[in-house]
């Protein structure tokens, strides 16, 4: 099993796909030197300047052009840079991608994949450190996937790029270094849970960066004798609903911790949605845990302030016992 | 007088053209009068030289991408008129299933890639699509119409830029009716025309009288040659003047007094006739025109009248592969 960084398996998903489909090509800012974080590193020597599209600073204009290049037959993988910059173009993933289809009745289809790096980076501020995952799940017509591992940003984003739908795809910046083992080939369906670790005490689901958090947490739960399950989810619509019951029916014990704001994050949908159809199987009220409404500071103590750490979900896993 | 190099088969062809989109959308005008058409409806009546000389130019398998205003476009690049009505209607058998109605009118399978609610989105979109072209090696162009209002928004600049950069085959056609709305154009735009922007951009542009269907037409065919050759983008502008209202409820009683008055004289169905009429065609031919476009759309809008309701279980349809819900009622 060879081993790779999380931006190395994102960049090899890429490159398979675009040697397999010539109707395949990736349209953003700066590809040519590689993307601004090397994830399209080598691609523009590979497979030129036509399919490595370098486009000017028009999100706008990458995300509509990309719109009209799917519905005229190709596959853009479109690369936003942040997730924030993708602000820029909201009319055309919201009210062209995701409306298309539908508005003229299903005469044609959007198969875009929509990169957009987001989360907390190293003090990069209000600006460029966003977690906005929850928005597109609000949006009928959109997948909406964010990888937390080497492995699954590989096999999601093999999967998305295959996906007709439009897909927004969510890396996380703080992830691109972290390396793991990747098996070329093992595409990972959109939708699908995975057990990151088990236990039979409380059920911890998280997602993106997040889940490497929770996971650090089960370590000095374990010490206190918790058995901690984390649900990586992988993808945020659809959602695994199913997993995220069955691990409760073990443990009766919910909580969910995300990077992003609290308030209508995509945990709240969640808590809703086991209070709504799986109350039964809760033993305790179950637990959020997720960013103040507040921006993201610069300094790094005041950047702190939002971040939810493996001791924060630790006191809960104990409060909630 | 005879003018010698008018060609009157053309000019009757896209006469008839211009008639069915002014029946059309007079029944789609008397449809939502009668509440059978629920949304609203932006009727071109006064525009319908732009849409048909502009399709009369384009190959069936090249892109179009039109604006809210844009049942002539729809019907001139080659779409059912009943299929059309039908999704004015919101009925089944609409051309985009009644899921979409007028603003959102499209035809694919002739190259119609839809008109958009929101006001210059198509103008990346139809960039898309020519890169998409280009990209695969085809020979098609796309071709984008979007108002005079359009131009004021960022997708004109980046669209356009774009289109330039990348040296796409795109025909972006501002189809400049004076107003936006309620408002005259021209009183919230800087600079001369749409036309210096374009050339700022490095696009080629041309002016022309948008109520004269063979200049419209002319302009446009020396344009597309000039994008297939591989010349990249260019733009046309095309003068007009929108003779009704922003909407069908719209009377336009913003609009200072007589100024419409003035223009109907200068509409591009009266002028074809004149030159017909000055060509030696009979009034009894022109009439027959008439009639048939009327007969014509009396039939889409009876047909669209009788047509069902779409079932329910369409409104989970076509959402998306990967996550769709299923049908609450299935
Ligand atoms: C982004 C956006 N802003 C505002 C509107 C509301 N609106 C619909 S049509 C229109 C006027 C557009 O004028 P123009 O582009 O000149 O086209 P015309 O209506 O004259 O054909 C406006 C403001 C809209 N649909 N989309």
């Amino acid at each position: 099993m060879p081993s790779m960084t999380y931006r190395e398996a994102g960049r090899l998903a890429v490159q398979e796909a675009m040697r397999a489909d010539p109707t395949v090509w990736c349209v953003g800012e700066d590809l040519g030197r590689g993307g601004v974080f090397g994830q399209y590193a080598g691609l523009e020597a590979e497979f030129g300047t036509d399919r490595i599209c370098s486009a000017p600073i028009s999100e706008a204009a990458i995300m509509g052009a990309a719109v009209g290049a799917a519905m005229a037959g190709t596959r853009p993988i479109v690369e936003m840079r942040f997730a924030d910059f993708a602000l820029c173009a909201i009319d055309e993933l919201v009210n062209q991608a995701a409306k298309a289809r539908y508005m003229f009745g299903g005469q044609s289809k959007v198969p875009i994949t929509v990169r957009e790096p987001m989360g907390m980076w190293r003090s990069s501020a209000a600006q460029h450190s966003q977690s906005l995952e929850s928005w597109y799940t609000h949006i009928p017509g959109l997948v909406v996937v964010a990888p937390s591992t080497p492995a699954d940003n590989y096999g999601l984003l093999s999967a998305a790029i295959e996906a007709d739908d439009p897909v927004v795809y969510m890396e996380h910046k703080n992830l691109w270094d972290v390396s793991g083992e990747v098996n070329s080939g093992e595409i990972i369906p959109l939708g699908k849970a995975r057990i990151a670790r088990s236990g039979t005490d409380v059920t911890i689901v998280s997602w993106s960066a997040q889940l490497h958090t929770a996971l650090d947490a089960t370590k000095i739960l374990s010490r206190e004798g918790i058995e901690a399950e984390v649900i990586d989810l992988r993808s945020l619509w659809p959602w695994d609903e199913e997993a995220v019951a069955k691990s409760l029916s073990k443990t009766g014990r919910l909580i969910v911790c995300h990077e992003a704001v609290s308030v209508s994050g995509f945990g709240a949908e969640i808590l809703a949605t086991i209070s709504e159809r799986h109350f039964g199987l809760l033993k305790r009220p179950p637990i959020r845990l997720a960013a103040p409404r507040i921006p993201i500071s610069y300094a790094p103590n005041l950047e702190d302030e939002v971040r939810v750490t493996a001791d924060d979900i630790a006191q809960a896993a104990r409060r909630i016992d | 007088m005879v003018k010698t190099n008018l060609d009157v088969g053309r000019l009757s062809e896209r006469f008839r053209m211009m008639l069915r989109i002014r029946a059309f959308e007079e029944f789609a005008i008397r449809a939502a009068d009668e509440k059978l058409v629920l949304g609203a409806i932006h009727p071109s009546i006064g525009q319908e030289a732009c849409a048909t000389g502009i399709c009369a130019a384009l190959r069936k398998d090249d892109f179009l991408l039109s604006t809210h205003r844009g049942h002539g476009h729809t019907l001139a690049k080659g779409a059912d008129a009943t299929a059309m009505m039908r999704e004015l209607f919101g009925r089944e058998g609409g051309i985009c299933g009644g899921k979409g109605g007028s603003m959102h009118i499209a035809d694919f399978s002739v190259g119609m890639l839809g008109a958009n609610g929101v006001v210059a989105a198509n103008i990346n979109i139809a960039a898309g699509a020519a890169h998409a072209a280009k990209l695969m090696g085809q020979d098609k162009i796309s071709v984008c119409i979007f108002g005079d209002g359009a131009i004021n928004r960022g997708p004109f600049l980046e669209g356009l830029n774009w289109a330039a950069a990348f040296k796409l085959p795109v025909l972006f056609v501002c189809e400049d009716n004076e107003w936006a709305s309620t408002t005259r154009s021209k009183d919230v735009t800087g600079g001369d025309s749409p036309g210096k922007r374009a050339e700022a951009l490095g696009i080629a542009a041309e002016q022309v009288d948008g109520n004269d269907v063979m200049a419209v037409e002319d302009a446009t065919t020396r344009l597309v040659a000039a994008i297939r050759a591989g010349g990249g983008p260019r733009l046309l502008h095309a003068v007009t003047y929108r003779l009704l209202g922003h909407t069908s409820v719209d009377k336009a009683a913003y609009r200072p007094d007589g100024e419409a008055d003035k223009k109907w004289t200068n509409c591009p169905i009266s002028r074809a006739s004149t030159l017909l009429t000055g060509a030696g065609m009979s009034q009894t031919e022109l009439d027959s025109f008439r009639s048939n476009a009327f007969d014509e759309m009396q039939a889409a809008f009876d047909d669209a009248k009788a047509s069902p309701w779409p079932n329910t279980v369409n409104a989970y349809a076509d959402v998306q592969d990967i996550g769709a819900l299923q049908p609450l009622d299935t």
